[in-house]
């Protein structure tokens, strides 16, 4: 079970590290599904499979497809030229701000104490127990992200609309 | 638990599956051309082997000696890779689709061992038993989308193009239809696990219960399955054959088997969601199965025969205003009706 986790954990480290150095949005569109898919596969170590299994649905299966729809759309065949001057000082802005992010979450994480959760209800399987505190304890922030839901996608319809006429 | 064991018996389980189920595939595609033929009064294959019935393999033959092109300026490994996920995740499903009760007793005696066989599920007809298995299916489904999605990107040809967005919003659109059209069923069954909704139809299938869930999963099965009438993918007059367009030899036949196979593990979804799966009177379970699968099967082609194909706003409109809206009223009456029985 270790020996997997380490082998998943890698997995979603490298496809993690090539969504960002690929020049072509649909290759770091693909990474970003590969590494989806080893975050999933860590889930299901951690017997969390509903959340493995709504992982890759909505992510993989619905979200991903939507980017690469929009990819395909735009139609981005090439992948940009690299600028012919190379502007240093925003190279060098962009190091400086990733070392301080960086820097933070090193410190954030070590320091941080995570506290363990409530224990699953006996006789009860994941879904069940998710079910059951997503629909009793977080009501309402549940309900509150469904009408935030909902205000997206009327703004989506608004702003299409505005466009049509 | 025994590892070894656990291993032999799932990869067994696992090639004869693989085995019935390519079968299946190959002789879903000659029964569909002699349906076909049938509803068109015509006569179909009937020339290689009695009644046509070596077609499949003459077809497999002629199939892998063509020549395997690839369209200049296409994006080769892409290319090569969108026909294996269109095949491979049209198979996954089947992992946790029952397909018989216990296959084998709880316990064997083996050289003097006494070897038990409940754990993981190994006794019954079933690869995988989970938790989730519902879930699981829903998952590979939506990742079929990726093979014709990719395919149509990379071949390079506007019209693979065009016929991989038109997959693209078919699919995301009738998802939705699909995937609550079963809500019913797993709040009837109380279970995600596909063996345990089979169970609970012991004595009276869902779909006697369901009837409106059954007709939508289909129409939207059909629909994620793009068979006409929503066959717009590959509409030939518009778009050649949308994704498939630049694609030869096997890797046009992977494609082609993840079609039929889509088409085969929709009627088994079905089967177990909405049939009663395995259980029936007298036959044995398999036989029982096979024969529900290959009725709802042959149904599907029947649907083929008959209807001309969609406009593709009609179809956006018929998902998006009908199949959704009923599907969620279906999910309302259904949760009233078990509150006001159960109190």
């Amino acid at each position: 079970m270790q020996i997997l986790f380490f082998i998943l954990g890698a997995v979603a480290l490298i496809a993690g590290g090539l969504v960002v150095f690929q020049k072509h949005p649909l290759r770091s569109a693909l990474w970003l599904i590969v590494n989806f898919f080893a975050v999933a596969g860590i889930y299901l170590l951690a017997h969390a499979e509903f959340i493995a299994a709504i992982q890759v649905i909505v992510y993989a299966g619905a979200i991903m497809v939507l980017f690469l729809f929009v990819i395909m759309l735009m139609n981005i065949r090439q992948p940009e030229a690299d600028p012919k001057i190379p502007f240093i000082g925003r190279k060098l802005a962009g190091i400086i701000l990733a070392g301080f992010t960086g820097l933070i979450l090193i410190y954030g994480v070590t320091k941080a104490t995570l506290t363990t959760g409530k224990e699953m209800a006996p006789g009860l399987g994941n879904t069940e127990t998710i079910a059951l505190t997503l629909f009793t304890d977080y009501l309402l922030p549940f309900e509150v992200t469904s009408v935030l839901l909902l205000v997206a996608i009327v703004g989506a319809v608004v702003l299409a609309k505005s466009k049509l006429k | 638990m025994n590892l070894p064991l656990l291993i032999v018996v799932s990869v067994l389980k696992i090639a004869v599956v693989m085995g019935v189920l390519l079968t299946c595939v190959a002789y879903t595609v000659l029964l569909e051309r002699k349906v076909l033929g049938f509803i068109q009064l015509r006569y179909g294959p009937n020339r290689v082997g009695p009644w046509g019935l070596l077609q499949p393999v003459a077809d497999l033959i002629k199939l892998m000696f063509k020549e395997d092109f690839t369209p200049p300026g296409a994006n080769k490994y892409l290319f090569l890779m969108a026909p294996v996920i269109t095949a491979g995740a049209a198979f996954l499903p089947f992992a946790v689709i029952p397909f018989a009760g216990n296959i084998l007793p709880p316990e064997i005696t083996f050289y003097g061992y006494k070897i038990d066989l409940t754990v993981a599920a190994l006794n019954q007809g079933v690869v995988a038993d989970t938790n989730i298995g519902l879930l699981y299916i829903f998952a590979m489904g939506s990742l079929g989308v990726y093979g014709a999605i990719l395919g149509g990107w990379a071949s390079n040809n506007k019209y693979s193009l065009l016929g991989g967005l038109r997959l693209c919003a078919q699919m995301v659109s009738y998802e939705l239809a699909l995937g609550l059209s079963v809500i019913g069923v797993i709040m009837l069954a109380g279970s995600l696990s596909t063996v345990q909704i089979v169970e609970a139809q012991k004595s009276i299938p869902f779909i006697v219960y369901q009837p409106l869930g059954f007709v939508l999963f289909m129409v939207a099965a059909m629909a994620e399955c793009g068979r006409t009438p929503f066959d717009l993918i590959e509409c030939e007059n518009e778009l050649v054959a949308g994704y498939q367009t630049e694609y030869s030899s096997m890797k046009w036949a992977l494609f082609m088997m993840g079609e039929y196979t889509h088409i085969i593990v929709a009627s088994a979804i079905a089967t177990t969601l909405f049939l009663g799966g395995w259980h029936g009177p007298v036959l044995p379970p398999f036989v029982w199965f096979m024969g529900k699968t290959f009725a709802l099967v042959f149904f599907f082609i029947w649907v083929r025969g008959t209807f001309p194909r969609f406009r593709f706003d009609q179809l956006m409109q018929l998902g998006w205003k009908v199949l959704l809206p009923l599907s969620l009223v279906n999910i309302l009456v259904t949760g009233a009706v078990i509150l006001l029985i159960k109190g």
